[in-house]
C-alpha cells in the first residue's frame, strides 16, 4: 500500500522499506531541540540518569527564548544550567540574548532544519518545520533526553488527514486565517494522533511564513505533524539559508488517508478564535457585531512574529494610533526580523502608532511576561493558544487572530475588521 | 501492580496550561510543580488530593503544550492514575517516559463520577468502581509500552 509524506520520512529515517499506521518504530533524529523550560528537566533527567555524551553536538539545538531576557532568578538559573550544559557538551546550537528568537522562528531562518529531516522538540509547536517538508514533532523533556544520548527516537506512525487547497487568499487574510478556520471545523481534537497533510493547486499562493504559520498550529488539532508538499517555495527558502540537499518525499498516489478535505482558499475570511479554546471560531463579520472590548493586542510569537507578519501590521497601522486604553506590543520573532524591520522603517511606524516593541521573546504567550492580563481584561493575540489563564488570570480572555486583524482591532479598542475595509 | 483510590472528576479538553500554569514553570522541583497542580481549575485540589488518588477526564486529556511538568505535576501531587476517553499524544508518551500510569477507558472515563472509590488492576487493565458495584476494561498497553514501563521509564530502558 502506498505512503503518506510522513510515513515515507518514517521509513526512511527508521531505515525501512516502508512502515504502515500504527507500526512501532525508532528512528534517526536530524535535530533535537529544547528551550529554557524543557530543557533544564531534559538535562536533570540526562544526568541522573548518569548520561555522560551526546550523540552529535551540531543536532542539538538549545534555544533560550520562553522567559527570556530572564524574567527573574530562577529563570535565570533555568538558562544557566542550560547554558552550562551547552559549554560542557560544546552544542554549537545554544542560543541566548543576543542570537536568540522565538525557536520555531529561528531553526528555519538559521537553515537548521530543511525538507526530508526528522525532528523532535520538547515544546509542542515543533511541528512548524513540517512547513519545510520536515517531519517534525513536539515531545517530551524525557524523549528530548534520550533524542540526545542516543540521536534517536520511538514513533508510532501516524494516519493522515488531507487537505487538498485550492485558489488563493484575498487580501488581508493570511495562513492563520486558513489554520483557525480548519481548527474550528475539525476540533481540537480533529486531528489526534494524525499527520494533517497539505497538498494541491492553491499551496502555490501561499508564502512560507504562511506555511509556517499553519503548520505551527496542527498541534491545536491534536495532529502529531503538519506537513507541507515541497515545491520552489520551499526550494527557495532552503537555499538561500542551508547548504545541506533537500529530500523531498512525496505521497503516493494510492496513500490511505482517513479522510480528505478540500478547502477553496478564496472562500476564506479572516477569522478568529473565541475563548477559550482555538475551535471556538468565527469570521471578523461575526466576530465584530459583537462590539467585544479590549485591553491588550498582541503582535508576535512562533505563529505570527515573522518579518510578513509584521510588514502586514505596519501597513494597517501606518499613521495611525492604536485606540486609547489599548496596550499594543509587537514582538519580532528574532534577531534578523527585528533588523530587517529596523531597516525598512515598520518598528518607526509601531511606536509612531503609539505600539511597544519588544526584544525576541515568547513571553506573555504563555503568560509568562511581557504584556501579563489582570482579571476580567481581554486581548487580541497572534499567538496560537487561548486556554484559561494562558496570558495571565484566569478570568482573562484571549482572542487569536491573524496579525491584520489584530492591528485593526488595536486601533478600533474592540474586535474589528474595519481598518481592512 | 494495582492502585486505589479517590476520584478527581475533571471534563473534556484538560489543558496542560490549567494542570500547571506557566508561571510557575520557572522551576523543575517536582514537589514545587504539585503545589500548584490543577490551580487554575480546581484550586482545591492540592488540598484535597491523598497520596494513591485516582484522576479521571473526558476527552483528550493533556492537550496544549509539551511540558512534562504536567505529568510531573499530576505524579508528585500523589495521583496514582488517570483515566481519560482520549489522551493528547505528547501527554501520553510523556506519562509513560516518566512513570505515570495512564489508562484508555471511555466507559470508565464517562461513568465514573467525583468520590468514587475506584480500583484498577493495571495487569489485566480492570477498572473497578467499588462505590457503584461496576467494572470497566480499559485498552492494554501494546508491549513495546510495556517494556518501557517494566524497565523503569525511557532512560532506563535505553542505557547500555
Amino acid at each position: 500500500m502506498g505512503m503518506t509524506m510522513t510515513q515515507k520520512i518514517l521509513a526512511k529515517h527508521a531505515g525501512l522499506e516502508s512502515v504502515t499506521e500504527g507500526q512501532l518504530i525508532k528512528a534517526k533524529l536530524d535535530m533535537v531541540l529544547g528551550n529554557d523550560i524543557t530543557s533544564p528537566v531534559a538535562i536533570n533527567e540526562f544526568e541522573k540518569n548518569g548520561f555522560t555524551s551526546i550523540f552529535d553536538k551540531t543536532k542539538i539545538s538549545l534555544v533560550m527564548d520562553h522567559f527570556t531576557p530572564n524574567k527573574d532568578i530562577k529563570a535565570a538559573k533555568q538558562c544557566q544550567q542550560c547554558r552550562n550544559f551547552a559549554d560542557k557538551y560544546d552544542i554549537l546550537n545554544y542560543y541566548d540574548i543576543g542570537e536568540v528568537g522565538v525557536e520555531h522562528a529561528l531553526l528555519p531562518e538559521k537553515g537548521l532544519v530543511i525538507a526530508g529531516d526528522c525532528v523532535i522538540g520538547a515544546d509542542s509547536h515543533t511541528c512548524t518545520y513540517g512547513a519545510l517538508g520536515a517531519f517534525s514533532t513536539g515531545v517530551g523533556s524525557t524523549d528530548m533526553a534520550a533524542g540526545m544520548a542516543t540521536g534517536e527516537a520511538w514513533f508510532k506512525v501516524p494516519s493522515a488527514i488531507k487537505f487538498n487547497l485550492t485558489g488563493k487568499l484575498n487580501k488581508w487574510v493570511s495562513g492563520k486565517d486558513v489554520i483557525l478556520h480548519i481548527i474550528g471545523m475539525i476540533g481540537v481534537d480533529g486531528a489526534l494522533y494524525q499527520s494533517m497533510e497539505f497538498t494541491g493547486e492553491g499551496l502555490r499562493s501561499l508564502s512560507m511564513d504562511d506555511r509556517l504559520c499553519m503548520a505551527n498550529m496542527a498541534i491545536e488539532a491534536g495532529a502529531k505533524n503538519g506537513i507541507f508538499e515541497v515545491d520552489d517555495v520551499t526550494f527557495d527558502y532552503i537555499k538561500e539559508r542551508s547548504t545541506r540537499v533537500p529530500e523531498v518525499f512525496k505521497a503516493d498516489p494510492d496513500a490511505k488517508y482517513n479522510r480528505v478535505i478540500d478547502i477553496d482558499l478564496s472562500e476564506i475570511k479572516p477569522t478568529v478564535s473565541f475563548p477559550h479554546l482555538p475551535e471556538n471560531t468565527k469570521t471578523i463579520d461575526e466576530a465584530e457585531k459583537l462590539n467585544i472590548k479590549i485591553d491588550q493586542v498582541v503582535i508576535g510569537s512562533c505563529t505570527n512574529g515573522r518579518y510578513s507578519d509584521l510588514e502586514i501590521a505596519a501597513a494597517v497601522v501606518k499613521g495611525k494610533k492604536v485606540a486609547k486604553g489599548v496596550r499594543a506590543i509587537v514582538i519580532p520573532a528574532t534577531q534578523q526580523i527585528y533588523l530587517d524591520a529596523l531597516k525598512n522603517g515598520l518598528l518607526e511606524i509601531f511606536v509612531e502608532a503609539g505600539m511597544v516593541v519588544s526584544a525576541p521573546t515568547c513571553g506573555p504567550c504563555l503568560g509568562g511576561h511581557m504584556g501579563i492580563l489582570a482579571p476580567n481584561e481581554r486581548a487580541v493575540s497572534t499567538t496560537n493558544r487561548n486556554f484559561v489563564g494562558r496570558m495571565g488570570d484566569t478570568s482573562s480572555e484571549v482572542y487569536l487572530a491573524s496579525p491584520a486583524v489584530a492591528a485593526a482591532s488595536a486601533l478600533k479598542g474592540c474586535i474589528s475588521g474595519e481598518a481592512l475595509k | 501492580m494495582k492502585a486505589h483510590g479517590i476520584v478527581h472528576k475533571y471534563g473534556d479538553n484538560v489543558d496542560t496550561d490549567v494542570i500547571i500554569p506557566a508561571r510557575y514553570l520557572n522551576t523543575a522541583d517536582h514537589k514545587e510543580l504539585a503545589s500548584h497542580c490543577m490551580e487554575d481549575i480546581d484550586k482545591d485540589f492540592v488540598k484535597n488530593v491523598k497520596e494513591g488518588d485516582i484522576m479521571v477526564a473526558n476527552m483528550n486529556f493533556g492537550c496544549g503544550s509539551s511540558r512534562e511538568h504536567a505529568p510531573i505535576a499530576i505524579k508528585a501531587s500523589g495521583i496514582s492514575c488517570v483515566i481519560a476517553s482520549t489522551f493528547a499524544r505528547i501527554f501520553y508518551r510523556n506519562s509513560i517516559n516518566i512513570g505515570l500510569p495512564i489508562l484508555e477507558c471511555d466507559d470508565a472515563a464517562k461513568d465514573i463520577e467525583a468520590g468514587n472509590e475506584v480500583e484498577i488492576d493495571f495487569d489485566s487493565g480492570i477498572i473497578t468502581n467499588i462505590t457503584k458495584n461496576k467494572t470497566y476494561q480499559a485498552q492494554p498497553f501494546p508491549d513495546f509500552i510495556k517494556e518501557i514501563i517494566s524497565k523503569g521509564g525511557l532512560l532506563n530502558s535505553i542505557k547500555k
